[in-house]
């Protein structure tokens, strides 16, 4: 049955493009017009007619004018109502779309940004099976974030999201399908278990601990600190004790890591072990570097040499 | 299935303010129902939604089902124990409202407040059935903003509003309704027999009744509700000859005064009795739904309106009762001779008096006759006197009357109202050998200036007698106006002083009187615009009769306009203004003026190059003008606002100077 409901969904949508707008993806911005918003009344709409008529036929029978002229004053606010929500999506504009980083599998965080000229109450934003409701007030701007569920590594295009309102009463649905033409980046998921990276010989054989003589920063007195570890100039000007931090964070080697070490193996496998031990190294804060076909990326840490990793290998055909 | 959007699996709770507002959309169906429940339910309602509305703020828990299911079962058998049956008006509303009140009890999701908001919108109309006065119309149609508010805060995401302002966007929908709902109103088309039961089940309304007993007035003198307004076409008859004549009562069992038409069995003619008029008025009266078939006309009338009949003394029936606003034109005469000569038939009536009543009232009467001997107008001058001068006293709560009721009233207690004097006057009359009867009807009325119509309240209701002097007919005599003369020249509220109600004195009483003119247009306009005057709407375009197919031709030609109208309120968008580009335009503006336009596909640099050389007196002011402009658009994406306010003042300050050539 249910099979049947989304052949012929299917169906509908190749046959009636200009209903769905199955097919054509946009450029960003996009904004909605009467051309493509939608509306029909709700369950309760329908509900709610009926029981007008019931009032209509009663006051008629009754032949009672002011309940009359209270029916028709109902029936007037309901139809009233419909522009109102047809208004609330008409010249909304999706002007741009954020993506957040994830790694395949998981959800990554999809970030909207509308704009309008006015202020627009209760527009939900449906991705899938989330949604998300958000109001654009005096400022024009509203951003809105969904998770967008991913499979695998690589360019991942939008789906289709759904705008739509219930404002102000429920009794009408407006909506509009959105399409934006535009892919986001699914980080590969990295293997679950493996061999570390191989290390050069003369590396990896000087584990250094070690108590630096460079202030590297201020921090919280704890107590136990030397006296002649604390910051009193500092400390004097926030009104809390510092202490001097000289301790370094335990330096590691680097880790060069290798497309081609990794031979013998399919892309996807050499991708996911790749992906591990670029994890590894950004969470134990190792500076590494990595070479990848075409694409060799030179030594560096931290989340953005983390990212520029991840998302070469990401985009690796 | 498009676009149709699956129930998520969970709703989520109500929250507070939709709670809050769907509690105070319950309150207000029931405040509009208060006023006919018994107040017993009232109270306990009231308290129910009270301590409901509190658990669930202050707990936010639900209420336990062992607590509705007894709740629902009481309600119906309070409803039973109080009405007698669950069907019917009252007792059918009774219990929706407390179901209504009940439903509060489980709202818990949004869908439960969705069907609690529609249930309470037809129980705000239920209200409507009871009384469609224009007060009762206005406060009900308050009673739809909280029901608005409340699906209004069913809507995800919205600013927040403190509670009362969360109102006004559901009163500025209804103030967009308005037109529509108005020519829905007008042209929806009204059914000229109902479809099932009886439109008005029958209700106890006071009025005039066809018997006059010992204290059945006093309701009526009690009541300032309207029956009737009366619009004259000539001048308007003087505050004594506003004697607007009901049911004319002959029989007299020595308590009650029976109207009756068994007095035709006597012999008595059915044509009316001939009157010969004077000068006559013509008037048209509104009459509000009584539930008889009298007709109340200002005396005497001369014929009947279509659609009733003139009785043989001159009272008017309709043929069916009066349920709905009814009007009709009269013509009265109000100088006039009514039956020159009494048939002996009638005499005999007139005299007829029960045996063994009222000894002393028999004896002042055989006194009086043997001093005047044929002077009945004497006679009837003696008891005015006796009524003026024998420490009678006016009042709405008299004394109780024993068997003997005017031998009591004449000689005992001697306070009353009108009824009391009619009845004794006539009794006194017949027991002096004078033809005599009792006429009831209503008497002054308030004479609404802005409206040009008399409003006639129930508490207008008044008795006099009538005695037939031979020669000059049946006349009236008034003897309530020799006890309280301003009963006849100011009305009843004046004559009852202080004895009635607080709205119906004084300064209030007046000011009540003068917004009846708002309730007639009302009257008028809404509750009487029926399946007749819906026909004859279009009667000012030649057309005579307005068929059901039109009325939905033009329902729908009507309706097509609103929503074009409202698509293209829906399709509008205001084009933001740019200030710099309207900058420019007045600029082109003032320079337009001096004939230099801008032409078509020229350039704003090019443009002001050519003016600055069109206008060389002003060249370096519009080359600093164009310089200026120039950086504005194209320096930067956004203009810098004080720069732009710069420009702005500059191109206001400039005012072209004509070369003289």
């Amino acid at each position: 049955m249910r099979d049947t409901l989304r052949r012929l969904q299917q169906l509908a949508e190749r046959r009636l493009p200009a209903l769905t707008r199955f097919r054509r993806a946009e450029p960003l911005p996009i904004e909605l017009h009467r051309r493509r918003i939608y509306i029909v009344p709700t369950g309760f709409g329908i509900g709610f007619t009926l029981l007008l008529m019931v009032m209509l036929v009663g006051a008629l029978n009754y032949s009672n004018n002011a309940a009359l002229l209270l029916t028709c004053m109902l029936g007037a606010a309901g139809a009233a109502s419909m522009l109102i929500a047809f208004r609330t999506l008409d010249g909304l504009a999706l002007a741009g779309v954020r993506a957040g980083q994830a790694i395949a599998g998981e959800a990554l965080a999809l970030t909207l940004e509308f704009e309008s000229a006015r202020p627009r109450n209760a527009v939900r934003v449906d991705l899938g099976a989330t949604s998300q409701a958000f109001v654009i007030d005096a400022s024009g701007k509203a951003d809105v974030t969904l998770p967008l569920a991913t499979v695998k590594r690589g360019w991942q295009p939008l789906p289709r999201l759904r705008v739509w309102t219930t404002w102000p009463l429920g009794l009408f649905r407006a909506w509009s399908w959105l399409h934006p033409e535009q892919s986001v980046l699914v980080w590969p998921r990295p293997e679950s278990g493996g061999p570390p990276p191989r290390l050069p010989a003369d590396e990896g054989l000087r584990p250094r601990l070690h108590h630096g003589e460079d202030l590297a920063a201020l921090r919280d007195y704890r107590s136990g600190d030397p006296r002649k570890h604390i910051a009193w100039k500092a400390s004097a000007r926030l009104g809390q004790l510092l202490s001097k931090d000289f301790e370094q964070p335990e330096s590691r080697p680097e880790w060069r890591l290798d497309w081609r070490e990794l031979d013998g193996m399919d892309n996807e496998a050499r991708i996911a072990r790749l992906a591990r031990w670029l994890g590894e190294a950004h969470a134990q804060g190792r500076r590494h570097s990595l070479w990848l076909p075409g694409q060799p990326i030179e030594v560096g840490s931290g989340p953005g040499h983390y990212a520029r990793c991840m998302s070469a290998l990401a985009s690796l055909p | 299935m498009i676009g149709i959007r699956r129930r998520p699996p969970v709703e989520p709770a109500l929250d507070a303010r939709a709670f809050d507002l769907l509690s105070l959309t319950m309150a207000c169906v029931l405040g509009v129902h208060a006023v006919h429940l018994p107040w017993w339910l009232d109270i306990a309602l009231a308290l129910i939604l009270a301590m409901r509305w509190r658990q669930r703020r202050r707990h936010g828990s639900r209420a336990p089902l062992l607590l509705k299911l007894p709740l629902i079962g009481l309600l119906a058998v309070a409803v039973v124990f109080s009405y007698g049956t669950i069907f019917g008006r009252e007792p059918g509303s009774a219990l929706a409202v407390g179901l209504l009140v009940l439903k509060l009890l489980e709202s818990e999701t949004p869908r439960d407040a969705r069907v609690g908001v529609s249930f309470a919108c037809f129980g705000l109309m239920a209200a409507l059935l009871f009384d469609q006065g224009l007060v009762v119309t206005f406060v009900v149609a308050l009673g739809l903003l909280p029901a608005l508010a409340t699906l209004q805060a069913l809507e995800p995401a919205q600013p927040a509003a403190p509670l009362p302002r969360a109102l006004l966007p559901g009163l500025a929908l209804l103030a967009a309704a308005v037109p529509l709902a108005l020519l829905a109103f007008v042209l929806v088309p009204r059914l000229s027999s109902p479809l099932w039961g009886a439109p008005n089940p029958a209700e106890a309304r006071t009025g005039l009744s066809e018997r006059m007993s010992p204290g059945n007035f006093t309701d009526l003198l009690t009541d300032d509700s309207p029956a009737m307004r009366v619009t004259f076409d000539g001048p308007l008859p003087a505050p004594e000859l506003r004697y607007f004549r009901g049911y004319v009562m002959w029989l007299y069992d020595g308590r009650t005064w029976e109207h009756a038409q068994m007095h035709r069995a006597g012999g008595v003619s059915h044509s009316p009795e001939p009157v010969e008029a004077d000068s006559s008025v013509t008037y048209r009266i509104d009459l509000e739904p009584s539930d008889r078939t009298l007709l109340p006309a200002l005396d005497v009338p001369l014929a009947a309106p279509a659609d009733a009949q003139l009785s043989p003394d001159h009272e008017v029936f309709a043929k069916q009762p009066v349920r709905e606003l009814r009007h009709y034109t009269l013509r009265s005469a109000v100088r006039y001779r009514l039956q020159a000569q009494l048939p002996q038939a009638a005499r005999l009536l007139a005299l007829r008096l029960p045996h063994g009543f009222n000894p002393r009232t028999h004896a002042l009467a055989a006194q009086w006759r043997a001093r005047y001997g044929n002077d009945d107008g004497a006679i009837v001058q003696a008891a005015l006197s006796l009524f003026h001068d024998g420490g009678f006293r006016y009042t709405l709560v008299p004394a109780p009357l024993g068997r003997d009721a005017v031998d009591d009233f004449l000689f005992g207690t001697r306070e009353g109202f009108c009824e009391h004097y009619a009845s004794s006057f006539t009794v006194l009359m017949r027991a002096a050998g004078i033809p005599a009867r009792v006429v009831t009807g209503y008497q002054g009325g308030y004479w609404n200036r802005l409206g040009n119509y008399l409003l006639v309240r129930q508490s207008d209701a008044h008795a006099w007698s009538e005695v037939w002097l031979d020669g000059r007919g049946w006349v009236r005599v008034d003897p309530t106006a020799a006890v309280r003369p301003e009963r006849v020249s100011l009305g009843a509220a004046a004559a009852a002083g202080d004895q009635l109600g607080w709205t119906q004195r004084g300064w209030l009483g007046a000011l009540r009187n003068r917004w009846d003119v708002v309730n007639h247009w009302w009257t008028e306009g809404v509750i009487g615009f029926d399946a007749l005057r819906q026909r004859g709407l279009l009667t000012p375009f030649g057309v005579r009769e307005t068929g059901t197919a039109t009325l939905g031709l033009l329902l729908a030609v009507g309706m097509a306009l609103f929503v074009a109208l409202g698509i293209g309120w829906a399709l509008w968008r205001r084009e933001r203004p740019e200030p710099l580009r309207q900058a420019l335009r007045r600029l082109e503006a003032r320079l337009g003026r001096c004939g230099i336009t801008r032409r078509r596909g020229e350039g704003p640099q090019h443009y002001l190059r050519r003016a600055a050389r069109a206008l060389p007196a002003q060249r370096s002011e519009l080359e600093r003008l164009m310089n200026r402009y120039l950086d504005l658009r194209y320096a930067s994406d956004e203009p810098r606002p004080e720069l732009l306010r710069q420009f702005q003042r500059a191109v206001r300050e400039f005012r072209p100077r004509r070369v003289v050539k």
